[in-house]
């Protein structure tokens, strides 16, 4: 028996998260390194992964592990990734690290309880009797090691059952990290904030408990039908798969499509899809930015992910069937929100926006059913959590200094702190999907996709990256540019810690953006099997377009240079 | 005169022929569980006429514990035997059955009452009362309350060590309830198992009004439920000419062979049937909590004492479902086609029911009372699967949700302020940032109650929906899951107001156990954790009780 190397990488963030949070409360330092060490573990394990994933094996699966788990329920701890889940996994250990060292001090005690505590009078205090328990800081880093073990647990599972159990159990440490801990920079009271966090965070938890409960039933449901027709119920997608292609399973047009929608549902609340929207910008706005990067960057890819993972693979004909009003509804998101980030007053619910109109794109891309739509949603994915990671981080460090997300109360930044407006500036090109910066290849791969099968879709999502420059770019003027204001007069620039976040994902961000070649050739394979699955093919071009010779996919790089030559 | 002459001669030939009655032949072995349950709860009663007072606490303790602990391993070794499958049959003159259903839910029941034994022995929580360590019971239930002979008893520092032989009638009549086969003996355990929680809801040392209130209204509408279910077991005798489970499925399925004389106007009736089986099943769903018939739960969970509640709570619960189970599967299996339907009805009531109305409640037991509410609606839709999975489900459900509750209800104990438990929610915010450990366990069992996956809950839920969508009930599937949603509502409430707001200055203390509490509370969080994720044994052990004997 090989090594397990795909639990080993769900389960050394888990050990890490339990380590962390048995730290004793004074050694708040001690347990910070301690995450961090875990997650850099965690790190090198998924690189082993992406080192012996062979994209040119046979097989939809690499790496599997199986073993029996809950016989009665027919679930078994089924592992396996794709390149997909490759890529996924790779981001999601990367960017955990950065989340890390970007809170460091998000979760100190503030001053007001620290004050409490070094007083500690014998009737000062919450607890006069008892040394004062709470260890907000251990619990900050071991939930986010938590989200992080279960977000790779849900990537690498080939289960439906397996993969339904932590997609929802993920939703509790989040739910803790949103309410628990805020960035004081609401510009209210105390009191009103911590009101505030826990409105977001109850609804964040509301949301996609909802829609896990109603995947739930379409779980069961998926069971009753595996139970019937193939004498002992399974929730193995590649069991499910392979029956259905050889006619020992099928569903009724009418089940299959109820229970995509099940599915379906729960995806699109986590992705998030309009109008299933509205916890993230509460979330994200309430949350301290790097809970907010776990958010977006993280946990929503899941969502994503499981779209193409499960509902394409297990239910086909029903995707089929969906994919206009799906196109529509991701259309809108792209549309909606990038026009409400226009109009935000708040950093980081502008962000969350902007957010919500790339998970448009991404599902936009994943259900044009084209090759390069469903590679470029996979890259998407990979660069959005990239791009925004930069994005939100360094928003975060700009609040932190000045104590306010309102765009209103900042001005002429670059001139005091230069290099935090510059990484701010590439931040936030990255995500206007500037050509060179690695989001533009995958919003471009999406674009093509769709408007080869859908143009009028495609056109009309175009308007998506015109408005991303509008409210990236004011963004940018407002805060930045302009007389600096008073309040911002003494502001530091970017300490070393944060630049030692920042360089790397900006570096990648153009590694990616010139060479994007590793992820396309990592991910194809998969996008493929996928396509296969679902039974499309890429609508045959119907413009000959003479002496272009090979066209497709692999004219990537000429294209993009006829667009920066348009732009 | 003929008439009288025939019914006369009925007597006499019955009375005439003495060597053809049967001397009743009792299988004791296989009866043992309960018999030393009951035993030991005279013992227990001869404890309290006997030993002097203050001896009487530890004597009580340890019967109860030693009894208890006996008869499980009596089940195990019958269970062993395999008497809960090859050797299943019938006992006690075809009164009791001993199959793997009884077993189990005996078991369950056992070891819930062995925890709720140490809840009810807890003394460490009360303030110390003229210099002696008291528990949540009234120093002396006749005492008028706030009466000066109450105020004598708790000088004097009397305690109401009868609780334990009580607890152990009741337990008893819980052992008896599941595995009755015959009407009769279902409506003798009722009561064996009914009266004794009446009396222990009024033994609340706090807010006593409150605590004999409750077991008024218990008992009041008790009394209307067993009245109901004693009618229904008349008319089912007149349909069926006899009492036996076996018996009436036999002339439901193929009607009436030999046709009693005396009952020759009735038998085979359908009307009969199907109103004695409606009473019947009524009496059954009152003690269940099922919608309608769920009034009393909020009101009783609230003023009994919360050791008792979390004891009715938890092995009431399991006793009554498994008298359900036997009652639809053994007697009435051939008219499923008839109360199909209105269990879906009673079902989804049930579930939506209980979960609505407890997001508006703001005194933590009753919230806990409409939450078991929302269960046992949760329950019913794997009763309802007409399957042998549905069988098994239920037993999972039963055994995992028991273990939720009672935990649930300990940590309830803890939670104090002056005026003794603090059970109004507002005085549980905070309560995260003062005792981290106690609030994480209570979530911890929040959780479990949502259906959160990796707890036990889910598993359990999992399961009776699994079998409810097997059987061709989807629909109360998707029901179930959206009071599912509904119910995390107020269960995440609960955890937000215990872990995001901050405390209030006037809020209530933790109370350090004894070890007796911290046991109970431990073994509750380890059944959450060990079903919710190695779920697979406990399945196997319901999957092979899963068979009723006829």
């Amino acid at each position: 028996m090989s090594f397990p190397l795909l639990t080993a990488t769900a389960v050394v963030p888990a050990i890490g998260a339990i380590a962390t949070a048995a730290v004793p409360a004074a050694k708040r330092t001690a347990a910070k390194w301690l995450a961090l060490l875990f997650s850099l573990a965690t790190l090198s394990l998924a690189a082993v992964i992406a080192v012996r994933f062979d994209p040119g094996a046979k097989g939809p699966f690499q790496l599997t592990e199986s073993h029996a788990w809950i016989q009665d329920f027919g679930v078994r701890y089924d592992l396996g990734v794709d390149g997909i889940a490759v890529a996924l996994i790779a981001l999601t250990a990367l960017l955990i690290p950065f989340v890390i060292l970007a809170g460091w001090h998000d979760a100190d005690p503030s001053p007001s309880s620290q004050l409490r505590s070094s007083r500690g009078g014998p009737n000062e205090g919450a607890e006069p009797n008892r040394p004062y328990s709470w260890r907000p800081t251990q619990g900050f880093f071991a939930l986010i090691l938590a989200v992080e073990a279960m977000v790779v647990l849900s990537f690498e599972a080939t289960d439906v059952f397996l993969f339904y159990i932590f997609f929802e159990a993920m939703l509790i440490p989040m739910y803790f990290l949103i309410g628990g801990f805020g960035d004081r920079a609401g510009g209210r009271g105390e009191q009103q904030a911590a009101a505030q966090r826990s409105y977001a965070a109850v609804k964040f938890l509301l949301y996609n408990l909802v829609g896990g409960l109603i995947m739930l039933a379409a779980v069961i449901g998926l069971y009753a039908v595996t139970a019937h027709q193939l004498g002992a119920g399974t929730f193995s997608l590649p069991q499910i798969v392979q029956a259905r292609a050889s006619g020992a399973l099928t569903l009724g047009t009418g089940t299959e499509r109820l229970l995509f929608l099940g599915f379906f549902f729960a995806f699109a609340v986590k992705a998030p899809l309009w109008p299933l929207h509205t916890w993230l910008p509460n979330a994200m706005g309430e949350a301290t930015s790097p809970v907010a990067v776990l958010i977006t960057a993280v946990v929503d890819k899941v969502g994503t992910f499981a779209m193409l993972r499960f509902c394409l693979q297990l239910f086909p004909e029903a995707s089929s069937w969906a994919t206009p009003v799906i196109l529509v509804l991701s259309l809108i998101s792209i549309v909606y929100g990038a026009l409400l980030a226009v109009g935000q007053r708040d950093i980081k619910r502008l962000i969350a926006y902007a957010s919500i109109s790339h998970f448009g794109f991404i599902i936009l891309g994943i259900f044009a059913m084209t090759s390069q739509g469903q590679g470029g949603a996979t890259l998407y994915m990979v660069n959005h959590g990239i791009s925004t990671a930069a994005l939100m981080l360094v928003a975060g460090f700009l609040i932190s200094r000045r104590g306010s997300r309102l765009i209103a109360d900042y001005g002429g930044v670059q001139k005091v702190a230069p290099v935090l407006a510059g990484t701010f500036l590439v931040g936030g090109l990255a995500t206007l999907s500037l050509p060179g910066l690695a989001p533009f290849i995958s919003e471009f791969l999406v674009l093509v996709g769709t408007f080869s099968r859908y143009p009028v879709i495609g056109i009309i999502a175009t308007l998506g990256i015109v408005l991303a420059a509008l409210y990236v770019l004011v963004l940018y003027q407002r805060t930045m540019t302009g007389p600096v204001a008073t309040e911002v007069r003494a502001m530091p620039d970017l300490k070393v810690r944060e630049l030692v976040v920042v360089a790397p994902l900006i570096a990648l961000l153009l590694f990616l953006g010139v060479y994007p070649k590793p992820l396309t050739d990592l991910v194809n394979p998969a996008v493929q099997h996928t396509l296969s699955v679902v039974d499309k093919k890429d609508p045959k071009p119907t413009v000959r377009v003479d002496a272009v010779p090979g066209g497709g996919r692999h004219g990537g790089t000429a294209q993009t240079q006829d667009v920066e030559a348009a732009k | 005169m003929s008439s009288v002459a025939s019914v006369h001669s009925l007597w006499t030939a019955a009375a005439g022929a003495p060597g053809r009655i049967p001397a009743p032949r009792i299988e004791y072995v296989q009866l043992s569980p309960t018999l030393i349950i009951l035993g030991a709860a005279i013992v227990g009663v001869l404890i309290e006429a006997f030993l002097p007072r203050r001896s009487r606490y530890y004597a009580q303790v340890l019967l109860s514990v030693v009894a208890l602990a006996a008869a499980f391993a009596a089940v195990i070794g019958l269970a062993a035997g395999g008497f809960g499958s090859s050797k299943a049959h019938l006992a006690a003159m075809g009164a009791i059955a001993v199959d793997g259903p009884a077993l189990f839910l005996q078991g369950t029941i056992l070891l819930v009452s062995l925890i709720a034994v140490f809840t009810f022995a807890e003394r460490r929580l009360d303030p110390v009362a003229h210099g002696k360590r008291v528990d949540s019971f009234a120093a002396q239930a006749a005492a008028v309350p706030g009466g000066e002979a109450e105020q004598a008893a708790v000088k004097a520092g009397f305690t109401t060590t009868e609780v334990f032989p009580v607890l152990l009638f009741a337990v008893g009549g819980m052992l008896i309830f599941p595995s009755a086969n015959d009407l009769l003996t279902l409506f003798i355990a009722l009561e064996v198992f009914s009266l004794p929680l009446y009396i222990l809801c009024a033994l609340a040392r706090r807010q006593r009004l409150l605590s004999q209130e409750s077991a008024v209204k218990y008992f009041l509408l008790g009394a209307f439920s067993s009245a109901f279910l004693l009618f229904g077991v008349a008319l089912l005798y007149g349909y069926a000419g006899t009492v036996s489970y076996a018996g009436i499925a036999e002339v439901i399925s193929d009607g009436a062979r030999q046709v009693d004389p005396a009952l020759a106007g009735t038998m085979g009736n359908d009307v009969l049937l199907l109103i004695g089986g409606a009473l019947v099943l009524m009496g059954l769903l009152f003690k269940v909590g099922a919608v309608p018939f769920h009034m009393w739960t909020p009101d009783v969970y609230q003023g009994a004492p919360t050791p008792v509640t979390g004891f009715m709570a938890a092995a009431t619960k399991v006793a009554a479902f498994g008298a359900l189970l036997r009652l639809l599967y053994v007697v009435l299996p051939g008219m499923r086609w008839d109360w199909r339907p209105v269990m879906w009805g009673v079902a989804i009531l049930t579930m939506l029911g209980g979960a609505v109305l407890a997001i508006t409640q703001t005194d933590i037991k009753r919230l806990l009372a409409y939450s078991s509410i929302a269960h046992a609606g949760f329950i019913l839709a794997g009763v309802i699967a007409a399957s042998q999975d549905g069988i098994s489900s239920v037993l999972f459900y039963l055994a995992a949700y028991s273990f939720v509750t009672l935990g649930a209800f300990a940590v309830v104990t803890l939670v104090r302020d002056a005026g003794g438990e603090a059970t109004h929610l507002s005085k549980w915010a905070g309560l995260g940032r003062r005792s981290p450990l106690v609030a994480a366990v209570f979530a911890v069992f929040l959780l479990a109650f949502a259906g959160i996956p990796l707890t036990s809950g889910f598993a359990g839920k999992f399961a009776v929906f699994k079998a409810a969508a097997e059987s061709g009930a989807g629909w109360l599937v998707v029901v179930g899951v959206i009071s599912s949603a509904i119910a995390a509502f107020f269960y995440i409430r609960v955890i937000v107001l215990m872990f995001f707001s901050e405390p209030k200055a006037d809020g209530p203390t933790v109370a350090v156990p004894s070890v007796l509490t911290s046991t109970a509370i431990a073994v509750g969080v380890a059944a959450t954790l060990v079903l919710g994720l190695a779920p697979q044994y406990f399945l196997d052990l319901a999957g092979h009780a899963g068979i009723f004997i006829r």
